[in-house]
């Protein structure tokens, strides 16, 4: 029958079809949030990503960059064989090798080294998710010169918030969003846990809790908030401490809390110039005093039952004054330099405006107390009815960290939950395990000379957290041990290293040169680099005599094609993050929530088409080759045949303890801690690769003092022991530094350092200009330069993505509006952008909610040409940016000449939030500008095909 | 051209999408886009997927393709009272579609069982009358195919027997982080959906175009960010005289010391 050409043919439409042929569950790492994924396959292609809905992370939902995982994965600018330089550096010039010659040169270079000097191997790895491992084999190695790339990105978070409450705000905390009743986010934040915040933000805003959002840009979150402050970059330690003036001056504070949970009532010892000045009190035993009240003497602290005084002076045995921390703290922010009125201009904030957020922060805290009917026992076994909590809560990460004054502000966030009560309290800042640790955690750097030998491995790992200056890893006249100077008198607590430095002190020999840079996932001569030009220079200059690199032999593994390639004598390619076994592991950066302790893995869902291995397999294989003794028998055959499968099931980093918790013991039965199980893996991936165990409801609040919790927090191996975890409102590890300025002690700064450590090792969180600022200012550098992150884009690696590039394919500067027409600055003009340091040119955005003292743009889409798998073409690489050219890694002279690394004075986190600049109309937009510096394009390594212009992807072999 | 289904589909399946909580993340879109790029409109296609292009005015043409659902940021209003939006824009299923009505091969149709308004490929000669119609810019013109393409509520996925119940929605509304899409019924009153609309004063966008677009959106709710909206006051000093007021100097003791000794329950 013909059909009839009048009649409208209705289409078929197949309401059912087969999604896919297999599922796979695995973990994504498209950034740090590390979501649950199910992965469909069809005609073994990827046909869709989504959200695992029984993953603690993120039940279910997927961002942006978590459902662009096809098109990382198949992304052209994958590596496909290992290479080895042939042109000189920076060219891209390479000669595709086999991974046999790969791996024997080097270990070749790296044996060589280990047995000579093996602080002369320098190890840092990036994005790294597996520094349990990392950090190990740096240590197996006998080298002190490993870190990740914390100290650019985090160190002042966490090592604020462990040298204060044993916990840290970044991923390893969360607001209580179920009870909230009034959250804060301060500056950059969204980027770690990035959708378990935007869950909570959705939660909260139906619950008509106040969100607030203190950030110089209106942006993504902030867009919701209840109540934008548009502060002035650098000045929310300020502000902070002005919401605590106006809380202690009403006294607003939580007095029950603070003394039954921090040190407020232990006694300050006050003899200046004394060697034990500014200390606490002490009795024979060493235990903290404060007094009794009841007893009207003297008494052990951390007793339960005393009756403390908080405030007044109090004569010690040997007739000295002490007074308690609460004390000290009174006296300091009461005093007017801290009041709404003396910060408001400095800030940018209206002092009324201060004054009513002080007030709601109040309100919320104490008339809106939330009362939880779960009854539970404190550590000295003290039982409560209730868990009553202060519904004030608040969350915060780069925008803080980095700045020059992070640390001491991140304190101060702190401290103002600890004075409302509300940390692990119902609605305030929870704690996720293994947090609360003790303060700080018991783990010391590893690195003195005395440490380290030829051919051994460190007694301990490279990484940790000093409990005074005979903690440095100092020389005895004071020079650094380590490459980076973290654990130095230049940044004493530099608890995540300071990877931002390794490129440029290797390159000056300062302190001492060394003969290997090896490096994983970190795009040091582009974007995750201070002074990008400079340390391309330095990656390519040679000895003039030798003709030698001054970095003589540089290892690199990545994925793709970045910018870093074209700088590596050696390049061993990694596999994609769906073709890989991996670990994220409790040792490391684990998955856990505020309710439970988890950790999960990721398993290959598809076998890699090109000739790459995963970059954790490459290196337990070097490892063997170069005889690490955690990676060898005996007898020279390898403890790991299986390679990191077989070392993720069956290592142990102490007796029971590995890098997975779930399934352990022979039979899978132990969690936490149990001998190895040699079918863990197959456990994870029937419980689609993660485990978890849930707290019961009466260990969920109150972890730094709730018996249950800690009880159970040692049987998971997650504590030593039990005893109750107290916030350090004042710092006496901080102190210890201040008096080894002071000349006391053993191990003593130099001179030159002294005035230095005085200042910034203040026990009390204080505020200063951010060091930049104050160095530049009166040369006419009137603006602040930041960058925000788009949320389709968080973390930098993967902004190639086909799909991504379609939302961010260029990155513009934005300007407020007002402070660009008062300078000539119209939307699309090109504008110049000048530092104390260096000009780029860059194409401005006018916008209404930015802070007018403040330029921004988005962190890491620009591109130099010829990488990333782009054409020249790309928008990225001709219009896109960067702000690291006008960054510069270290600070301007001092007196002496001494340049300090820009970064904060405690911990070394880098400040490349502190830019200043100034702004400057270039020209009008025409066909052909481009952005400055303007870079020679670099190779495609040897293998990259050109991609297809088109792409019709349909997940699905057939239609390719 | 194309006439639309008669009676009226009582069955009205869309979307509402809260722009109180939507903080334009794009997740939404992208995951849309790795759905749909293999499912019933397969595929999306992507130009200059790995390079650029400039226009004759500078302006850059990069990377483009065929996106279902598309977020738009701008902002509205001047200075520090400027509101930054994030609007998520795709196909508002409408009641009366211009684009179906216009087209002329019947290729554009208005499903009666469900009042999803789907492109029939076969058919579909290219003609862009529908984008011309279509007031949203809800329309995706695939040149490579030659023929539009559009959001199909997932209709690969809403009835799909080979999805668990609970993953039979809009990719774009399973994956949301905030929660800020909803999928349903609503022609139905009764509907989890139509109850929100109704409890949150859902709108109309463009209503005074007429084309009764079915999706809804859920305007922002009041923000507190005046004096009181919390219920605070606002500033603490009147507190402060209280609490002072309230304790009895101690015996020899500063005012601080007297409150700290009244409020300490131990």
């Amino acid at each position: 029958m013909f059909p009839n050409p009048f009649e409208t043919v209705r289409e078929t439409v197949d309401p059912s079809p087969a999604v896919s042929d297999a599922v796979t569950y695995t973990t994504c790492y498209m950034c740090a949030c590390r979501c649950g994924i199910k992965v469909h396959l069809k005609d073994g292609r990827i046909r869709y990503i989504e959200g695992n809905k029984n993953h603690p992370v993120n039940k279910g939902v997927l961002c942006a960059k978590g459902a662009a995982g096809i098109m990382q994965h198949y992304s052209p600018a994958r590596l496909t064989k290992p290479l080895k330089r042939v042109g000189p550096r920076g060219s891209g010039e390479f000669q595709e090798i086999e991974w046999d010659e790969a791996l024997s040169t080097a270990a070749g270079w790296l044996k060589e080294v280990r047995e000579r000097d093996p602080r002369k191997l320098a190890f840092f790895t990036g994005r790294d998710q597996s520094q349990s491992l990392t950090g190990w084999w740096a240590s197996q190695f006998g080298t002190p010169n490993h870190a990740a790339h914390g100290g650019f990105c985090s160190v002042n978070m966490a090592a604020a918030g462990l040298y204060t409450i044993g916990g840290s705000f970044w991923e390893f905390g969360e607001p209580d969003w179920d009870h909230t009743r009034y959250f804060v986010m301060f500056g950059v934040a969204e980027d770690h846990d990035s959708n378990p915040i935007k869950m909570g933000l959705g939660k909260i805003k139906g619950r008509g809790a106040k969100f607030v959002s203190v950030n110089p840009v209106k942006t993504g979150y902030s867009a919701i908030a209840d109540e934008w402050v548009g502060i002035r970059p650098g000045t929310d330690g300020l502000f902070v401490m002005a919401l605590i003036h106006e809380l202690i001056k009403a006294r607003r504070v939580d007095l029950d809390y603070l003394v039954r949970y921090t040190n407020a009532p232990w006694l300050v010892i006050r003899d200046p110039g004394a060697a034990d000045d500014g200390l606490f009190a002490r009795d024979a035993d060493g235990k903290p005093l404060c007094f009794d009240k009841k007893a009207n003497a003297l008494a052990n602290a951390l007793e339960a039952e005393v009756t403390p005084a908080l405030v007044g002076e109090h004569t010690l045995a040997d007739g000295r004054i002490a007074v308690p921390v609460f004390q000290l703290l009174m006296d300091r922010y009461s005093d007017d330099s801290y009041s709404p009125d003396a910060v408001a201009e400095r800030c940018g904030i209206d002092a009324d405006r201060i004054r009513r957020l002080a007030a709601e922060i109040a309100h919320a805290a104490f008339e809106q107390e939330v009362v939880i009917d779960q009854p539970w026992t404190d550590w000295a076994g003290r039982r409560h009815e209730t868990m009553i909590g202060r519904p004030v809560s608040m969350h915060a990460m780069r925008g803080i960290s980095a700045h020059s004054n992070g640390f001491h502000t991140c304190r101060a966030l702190h401290l103002l939950q600890i004075l409302i009560g509300s940390i692990d309290a119902p609605g305030g800042f929870r704690y996720k395990p293994p947090f609360p640790k003790p303060v700080p955690p018991p783990v010391k750097p590893v690195g003195r000379a005395d440490q380290i030998m030829p051919g051994t491995p460190m007694a301990g790992p490279p990484l940790g957290f000093p409990m005074g200056p005979e903690d440095l890893l100092v020389e005895p006249d004071g020079t650094p041990r380590r490459i980076d100077k973290a654990y130095s008198w230049d940044a004493p607590i530099a608890a995540h290293g300071m990877m931002h430095m390794a490129i440029h002190n290797a390159w000056a020999g300062d302190p001492y040169p060394i003969d290997v840079l090896f490096m994983y996932m970190a795009n040091m001569s582009w974007n995750s680099t201070m002074n990008t030009s400079g340390t391309i220079a330095m990656l390519t200059d040679t000895d003039p005599e030798t003709g030698e690199y001054k970095i003589p032999k540089l290892i690199y593994s990545d994925a793709y094609a970045s910018e870093m390639v074209a700088y590596a004598d050696l390049v061993l390619p990694d596999t994609t993050y769906l073709e890989r076994w991996d670990c994220i592991s409790l040792l490391d950066r684990p998955i856990c929530d505020a309710d439970g302790a988890a950790d999960a893995i990721r398993q290959p869902v598809v076998a890699p088409d090109r000739d790459v291995r995963p970059f954790q397999e490459v290196l337990i294989d070097i490892g063997h080759r170069i005889g690490l003794p955690g990676l060898t028998n005996q007898d020279g055959s390898a403890k790991y045949p299986g390679g990191y499968p077989d070392y993720l099931a069956n290592h142990e980093r102490a007796p029971g303890v590995g890098p997975l918790a779930g399934w352990r013991g022979a039979d899978g039965t132990k969690e936490g801690k149990g001998e190895p199980n040699p079918n863990q893996l197959d456990r994870y991936v029937e419980n689609q690769c993660f485990w978890r165990h849930e707290f019961a409801p009466e260990e969920r609040y109150f972890k730094h003092a709730n018996k249950a919790y800690l009880e159970k927090a040692v049987t998971l191996g997650l504590i030593g022991h039990a005893d109750p975890i107290i916030h350090q409102i004042y710092s006496e590890p901080l102190q210890k530094f201040r008096l080894a300025a002071r000349g006391h002690g053993a191990v003593l700064p130099p001179e030159h350092h002294r005035e230095r450590i005085e200042t910034y090792f203040d026990p009390l969180p204080f505020w200063y200009p951010p060091f930049e600022e104050t160095a530049v200012e009166a040369d006419g550098f009137p603006m602040h330069a930041v960058t925000q992150r788009p949320a389709a884009m968080y973390h930098s690696w993967g902004s190639m993505n086909a799909w991504l590039r379609q939302i961010h394919g260029l990155n513009k500067l934005f300007i407020n509006r007002g402070r660009a027409e008062s300078l000539g600055i119209a939307d699309g003009d090109w504008v110049h952008v000048t530092s104390h340091h260096g000009r780029i040119k860059a194409q401005a955005k006018l916008m209404e909610g930015t802070n007018p003292d403040t330029v921004w743009t988005w962190n890491a889409v620009g591109k130099r040409k010829g990488t990333w798998g782009l054409d020249t073409s790309a928008p990225e690489a001709t219009k896109g940016f960067l702000l690291n050219h006008l960054i510069a890694e270290l600070l301007p002279q001092k007196g002496d000449g001494y340049r300090y690394a820009n970064a904060d004075p405690v911990t070394g986190q880098a400040a490349w939030y502190d830019l200043r600049v100034r702004i400057e109309r270039a020209e009008a937009d025409a066909p052909g500008v481009e952005a400055e510096p303007r870079l020679d394009p670099i190779l495609a390594p040897p293998g990259a095909k050109t991609p297809a212009a088109t792409v019709r992807y349909t997940g699905r072999e057939a239609a390719e | 051209m194309t006439s639309l289904p008669n009676p009226a589909p009582t069955k009205k399946l869309g979307l509402v999408i809260d722009l109180d909580i939507c903080v334009g993340c794009h997740a939404c879109a992208v995951n849309c886009k790795e759905w749909n790029t293999g499912g019933h409109s397969a595929p999306l296609t992507d130009w200059n997927a790995y390079s650029g292009a400039e226009a004759e005015d500078g302006e850059d043409t990069g990377a483009w393709g065929v996106w279902f659902n598309r977020i738009h940021t701008y902002e509205a209003g001047e200075g520090a009272e400027a509101r930054t939006v994030h609007f998520p824009r795709s196909c508002l299923h409408c009641e009366e579609p211009a684009c179906v009505s216009v087209c002329p091969t019947g290729a554009s149709y208005k499903r009666e069982e469900d009042g999803i308004v789907l492109v029939n490929p076969d058919t579909c000669i290219g003609c862009k009358l529908c984008s011309w119609a279509c007031p949203y810019g809800a329309r995706e013109y695939d040149h490579e195919d030659g023929v539009m393409k559009k959001c199909t509520m997932c209709i690969d996925r809403i009835y799909n027997e080979n999805l668990e119940e609970v993953d039979r929605v809009p990719a774009c509304v399973s994956t949301c982080p905030v929660s800020a899409r909803h999928f349903g019924d609503l022609g139905d009153a009764d509907s989890a959906v139509s109850k929100l609309v109704a409890e949150r004063g859902g709108y109309d966008l463009m209503p005074e175009m007429g084309y009764k677009p079915v999706n809804k959106y859920l305007p922002p709710r009041p923000r507190k960010d005046t004096a009181g909206a919390t219920g605070a006051p606002t500033r603490l000093e009147a507190l402060a005289a209280q609490a002072a007021d309230a304790v009895p100097t101690g015996a020899g003791g500063s005012k601080l010391l007297s409150w700290v000794d009244a409020m300490l329950s131990r």
